[in-house]
Parts: structure tokens; sequence; C-alpha cells
């Protein structure tokens, strides 16, 4: 409990991505709070991928950590310029009223 | 030890708390504030557990570029309008919120500025490859010699994402005044002045 290992940092990676993958499925509101979610489940990535490239002495996993920081900006952009256009179509960006394809 | 486990069950505390709230608050504006606080927290791990380089880059791409992108795009599809038009008698929220979050990104960064004189005691755990060389350094040794390749690929990304958001949300605006540079530098004399003779207590006719 005292001694921090890296299977607390695990632990903390696992339940934001937890929480990011319930945010995607709990909500109801609007595509901004799912994008928000994705990025939740990033960052979790990014927790394991440092912390073993922290505890198990290899540089790598920082790189690779960038390289996923380099991806979740530009999914952010796109998606929110994505909702931006579908806005501006629909006018409403809420969960139930998205369903144009009838899934 | 001790010192390793308060900055990590502080940090990871708040982390886990954040994302919490945001996915479970009502108004998206709080979910935006909450996510700043979770890249901070989680970014002051990072500074602390010794992975400098990503914890700064991780403040300043996605707290500076990321989330405040996210604030604009909620702020100018008038999201928060529509939360209150649902939930009708709920006053607005965002101010407390918002001043929560900044004490808490306050004291964050005032507990990582207090406690880097410890920051031995956290790594003396992990074994580096190569200790008397800094953070940043190990990682542009490695970066720029064996993944340049990915490196590069990386920019690529970051451009292909840039032309399509701004492909996908340019719109041609019709009845907009807008200069030609074309016809403004492509006129002449001959084809824009017309020399007229004006006969005297006649005048002349302008034809429009």
């Amino acid at each position: 409990m005292i001694e921090i290992g890296l299977g607390h940092y695990l632990s903390l990676g696992a339940i934001i991505f937890f929480l990011g993958v319930i945010g995607i499925f709990l909500n109801r509101k609007n595509v901004i709070v799912i994008l928000m979610s994705i990025e939740l489940i990033l960052l979790a990535v990014n927790i394991n991928l440092i912390s073993f490239s922290i505890f198990s002495g290899d540089i790598v996993g920082q790189i690779f950590t960038m390289l996923i920081l380099t991806v979740a900006a530009a999914e952010a952009a796109i998606g929110l310029a994505i909702i931006v256009i579908y806005y501006r179509n629909r006018g409403s960006i809420r969960v139930e009223d998205i369903h144009g394809m009838k899934g | 030890m001790i010192v390793h486990s308060i900055f990590f069950y502080f940090f990871s505390v708040i982390a886990i708390f954040s994302s919490l709230m945001v996915i479970t608050s009502r108004s998206t504006i709080n979910s935006v504030f909450f996510l700043i606080l979770d890249f901070i927290s989680v970014g002051c791990l990072f500074i602390m557990v010794g992975a400098e380089f990503l914890g700064m880059i991780l403040l300043i791409v996605y707290v500076g570029a990321v989330a405040v992108l996210f604030l604009f795009v909620v702020m100018m599809l008038n999201v928060a309008e529509q939360k209150q038009s649902w939930f009708i008698g709920k006053k607005s929220t965002h101010i407390p919120t918002g001043l929560i979050v900044s004490v808490l990104i306050l004291l964050e960064l005032l507990v990582v500025v207090g406690g880097w004189k410890y920051k031995e005691d956290l790594m003396s755990s992990s074994k580096l490859i190569l200790s008397n060389v800094s953070n940043t350094h190990q990682l542009g040794l490695v970066m720029y010699t064996d993944y340049i390749l990915y490196f590069q690929l990386a920019g690529v990304v970051l451009l292909l994402a840039m032309i399509g958001a701004i492909l996908l949300t340019f719109r041609e605006r019709v009845g907009v005044k807008k200069q030609s540079y074309i016809n403004q530098i492509s006129r002449n004399p001959s084809s824009s002045i017309e020399l007229v003779e004006a006969k005297s207590n006649q005048g002349v006719k302008v034809d429009d």
C-alpha cells in the first residue's frame, strides 16, 4: 500500500480506461462528451505505456506515447470538425437525434 | 517511499475524481473543465514519476490545444444553453465549478513545485538506463535516430488532420463582398478610364 509500484499505476490506468468506456455507453447527452471519453481512454493508455517505460527502464514506451498523443490531437480536431458541420446541418448534436443510419 | 505514495495518491485521486465528473456532470462546459483538471493531474503524475518531457507535452498539447478546442466548440455550438433548457430551474454552475477546478490546479502546481526536491526519492525505486542524461535528452537520442520515420509520419498525420478539418468546416458564403486581387491588379487605364469631351452648358451624360 505504501510502496508504490507498477501495479498502482496500471490500476490507475485501468480505472480511467473503465471510466472512459462507461462514459461512452452511459452518455445520453451530446456527442462532445463521447469524444471526451475517447480522450480519457487514450490518456489511460498513455499512463500504461509511460509506467511500463519508467519501471522497466526502456525509453521506447515514451516515444510510442508521443505518437499516441499526435494521433489523439488529430482525432480530436477531425471529430470536432465533423461535429461542427453536423450541428450546422441538423441543428442538434444530441445522441438521440443522431439516427440518420437507423442503427 | 512515503513521499512517492503521498504524491501518487494525491494526483491519482484527483484524476479519478475528475474523470468521474467528466462523464457524469450535467453541463458540457463542466465536463470540459474537469477534463482539463484530469489532464493536468496526469501530467503532474508523469512529471513526478520521471517522464518530464511527456508531462510537459501533455500540459501543452492536451490542456493548451485539445481541451481549449473542446471548449471553443462547446461554446460555439451553444450546447450549454441547450442543457439549461433541458433542465429547467437549475442555475448555471459554470462559475463555481470553474473556481473549484482553478483552485485544484493551483494546488497541484504548488505540490509539484514544492515537492521538486523530493524527486530523487521518487525515482530511486526505478532503474533508468542513463541516469546522468535528462529525460528529454534520452528521448531525443532515440527519437531522432531509430524512430525518425515514425516521427515524420506523425507530422504527416498532423498535416492530414489540419487539411481535413479545414476542408470539412469550409463553406463558400454567398452574398459576401470580397476583394478579387486578380481583377484589381489586371486593370489598365484603357479599360477603366474614359475621357469625355465636355461641351459648354450641356454637361456629360454618364451611363451606369
